[in-house]
């Protein structure tokens, strides 16, 4: 048994708690400002036809009934409870007949996809990056000139997306400003809707890529300084061994155990995706909806896509804490 | 003269805190000298100056017949497509951004630091509260958060004031959790234990005793808890959900994504705030490291 009790039941508590929290947060946060969408949608509507109906009050009160909102605040929190554990969301209110869960699993893929994608390939990039960088024989341009690089990770991911789209997109040309697939093709498991979806995912890619990169190899830097100093290290050199040799089986290989461990970890926040530079570059990920749905003030679109999220976040990292003691076995007995 | 000395020559080992500092030198000059220059109540809002003007240092709409004879005006930035002259968007944006960042991060710290150290002091009940809710909201990601809470007030309510209270609200997550750590082991030493022997409350020993061993700690955390915030209020700008009738660099991000300024080809337009964003995150980034550096000697001696 690799797993102790107590430890698995703990991780699935904190599961709970996490999920909780966000349903409870996104039910009162809402509810303790002043504002009032059903109202505010209503009276869109009235000012629409260009006069304030004079039954608009009781208007207001009639739905607020039919949506259970005139209740006292604890029965509606219990049946909000009740929706979400039946994963009700609701309805999309600017896409009305779709249902929030609609909408957020037709996006799904895409986030997932990309950044499945892109944070794998900048774990590998930036960890071999910054193993060159603390390797005493590189070259003078990955040992002084590529670390000047490492800054671009502390600029946001969307700030370098908007420059990359002016340069490649507008300026050269090279690739698609943005979406996911070209106007007019049709979404199909063909080999060149496939081609499209690459094309149009290299720049949101190459952003994100850019951006956390950097984080990599300074990890894997700081790493790579103290394996040089093991003994086996001297020892591999002493006997003679070839250079890539002694860099990826000695060095790179065990420097690379806590960086797996951060990659887990990030693994488990593909689900929330990278909001910003989806907005950006128009994918048709649950970035880009939420941002559309913040812009139509579609409220049950938003607290549903918050609360997938967190869910998903949730029940990731439990996995995660699950998978991890077989990476590592000296995880699961530590029981407090 | 000798103490300056030492400093000096201290910093110019830590290169990062040397670049970040003059970058944030560079930056106050150029906000104190821009303020001598514009007019902030009227040059950074729409209708300042004509629209989509491309930057110039002397600028005359060519429909005007006596243009020779007035004085040109000057749009160093150029002006976005509503007006806005984005030299002053540039001035004002720094300075109100920074704001932001400045009030949330120090209201994050401020409270961050106060459950950290009682928490870990105290210990007990009131502990364990407080490290499930930093662990628990610590795993949401806070531009989630920030969403929920920004959208339930209305964007006609947030000013820049409102913008730093909002991103307070998650701020104080992460000081709460590294400083809970140092206390945690700073706990039982002996100066510590020596104070508690003489009687000393527990706020006393907290806030003389400890509160100052761990200073280069809150330095750091403080760059931290800052850029943070800028961070967290770019996103949420960028969004919508910003102050939108200021002009902060976020809300000018927002304008340049959702009047599409570069398909338009007013590059300008989206050059200067990502210009100024890209600086102002390197800042941050290059004084945190250094502050590092100063905090963890550990790590002096492995760079």
């Amino acid at each position: 048994m690799r797993y102790s009790w107590s430890f698995v039941a703990r991780r699935f508590g904190l599961m709970l708690l996490i999920i909780w929290s966000g349903a409870t947060l996104n039910f009162f946060i809402p509810k303790m400002t002043p504002r009032n969408p059903l109202r505010e949608k209503l009276l869109l509507e009235a000012t629409r036809s260009g006069y304030i109906p004079p039954g608009f009050e009781e208007m207001v009160q009639a739905y607020e009934a039919k949506f259970g909102l005139d209740k006292p605040l604890w029965q509606q929190y219990a049946s909000y409870m009740g929706d979400m554990l039946r994963g009700n969301l609701g309805y999309s209110i600017s896409n009305y007949p779709k249902t929030v869960w609609e909408l957020i699993l037709e996006g799904l893929p895409w986030t997932i996809g990309l950044l499945l994608v892109t944070t794998i390939l900048s774990f590998l990039i930036g960890s071999l990056l910054g193993a060159l960088m603390a390797w005493p024989r590189s070259s003078n341009f990955v040992k002084y000139i590529l670390p000047s690089f490492l800054v671009l990770g502390a600029v946001p991911a969307y700030v370098i997306a908007l420059t990359l789209i002016y340069f490649v997109a507008f300026r050269w040309k090279i690739l698609p400003m943005g979406g996911g697939y070209g106007i007019g093709t049709f979404p199909s498991l063909s080999v060149s809707f496939a081609l499209e979806v690459v094309k149009h995912s290299i720049l949101p890619a190459v952003a994100i890529i850019l951006a956390s990169a950097g984080g990599w190899a300074i990890g894997m830097r700081g790493m790579m300084v103290t394996v040089q100093g093991e003994d086996y290290m001297t020892f591999g050199e002493a006997k003679g061994l070839k250079e890539t040799r002694l860099f990826y089986k000695y060095g790179v290989r065990n420097a690379l155990l806590p960086q797996v461990t951060g990659l887990a970890l990030s693994l488990a926040f593909l689900v929330s995706g990278n909001v910003l530079v989806e907005l950006v570059m128009g994918y048709p990920g649950i970035g880009t909806l939420l941002a559309r749905s913040i812009s139509q003030l579609d409220y049950f679109m938003i607290y549903g896509i918050v609360f997938v999220i967190i869910v998903g976040l949730a029940i990731a990292m439990f996995i995660m804490d699950m998978i991890y003691p077989l990476l590592d076995p000296r995880i699961a007995t530590e029981g407090n | 003269m000798e103490r300056l000395r030492l400093i000096g020559g201290y910093l110019r080992r830590n290169v990062p805190l040397i670049i970040g500092l003059t970058i944030l030198l560079v930056l106050t000059l150029f906000t104190i000298i821009g303020y001598q220059i514009i007019d902030p109540k009227v040059d950074p809002y729409p209708l300042a100056g004509p629209a989509s003007a491309p930057p110039t240092l002397n600028y005359c709409p060519r429909s005007d017949p006596e243009c020779e004879n007035t004085e040109p005006v000057a749009y160093p930035f150029g002006t976005d497509a509503q007006g806005r002259d984005l030299f002053a968007v540039a001035v004002a944006g720094t300075w109100m951004t920074m704001q932001i960042g400045l009030m949330a991060g120090v209201i994050g710290l401020a409270v961050g630091a106060f459950l950290g150290f009682t928490s870990a002091f105290y210990g007990g009940i009131y502990d364990m509260i407080v490290r499930w809710a930093v662990d628990v909201l610590l795993t949401v990601p806070g531009l989630l958060l920030l969403i929920v809470v920004a959208s339930s007030l209305g964007e006609t309510t947030i000013n820049v004031t409102g913008m730093g209270l909002i991103i307070a609200t998650i701020s104080w997550r992460g000081p709460a959790r590294v400083i809970r750590s140092q206390v945690l082991s700073m706990r039982e030493r002996s100066y510590v234990m020596m104070a508690r022997l003489n009687g000393m409350s527990g706020m006393g020993i907290i806030f003389r005793e400890m509160m100052p061993n761990l200073l280069p700690y809150l330095g750091a955390s403080l760059v931290g808890a800052v850029t943070a915030a800028i961070f967290a209020s770019m996103g949420l700008a960028a969004l919508g959900l910003g102050p939108l009738r200021e002009p902060t660099l976020g809300v000018t991000i927002y304008w340049v994504i959702n009047q599409s300024a570069f398909l338009r080809g007013l590059w300008w337009w989206g050059a200067v705030p990502i210009a100024i964003v890209a600086l102002l995150f390197v800042m941050l980034f290059m004084i945190s490291i250094g502050l590092d550096e100063v905090a963890n000697p550990r790590v002096r001696r492995s760079a």
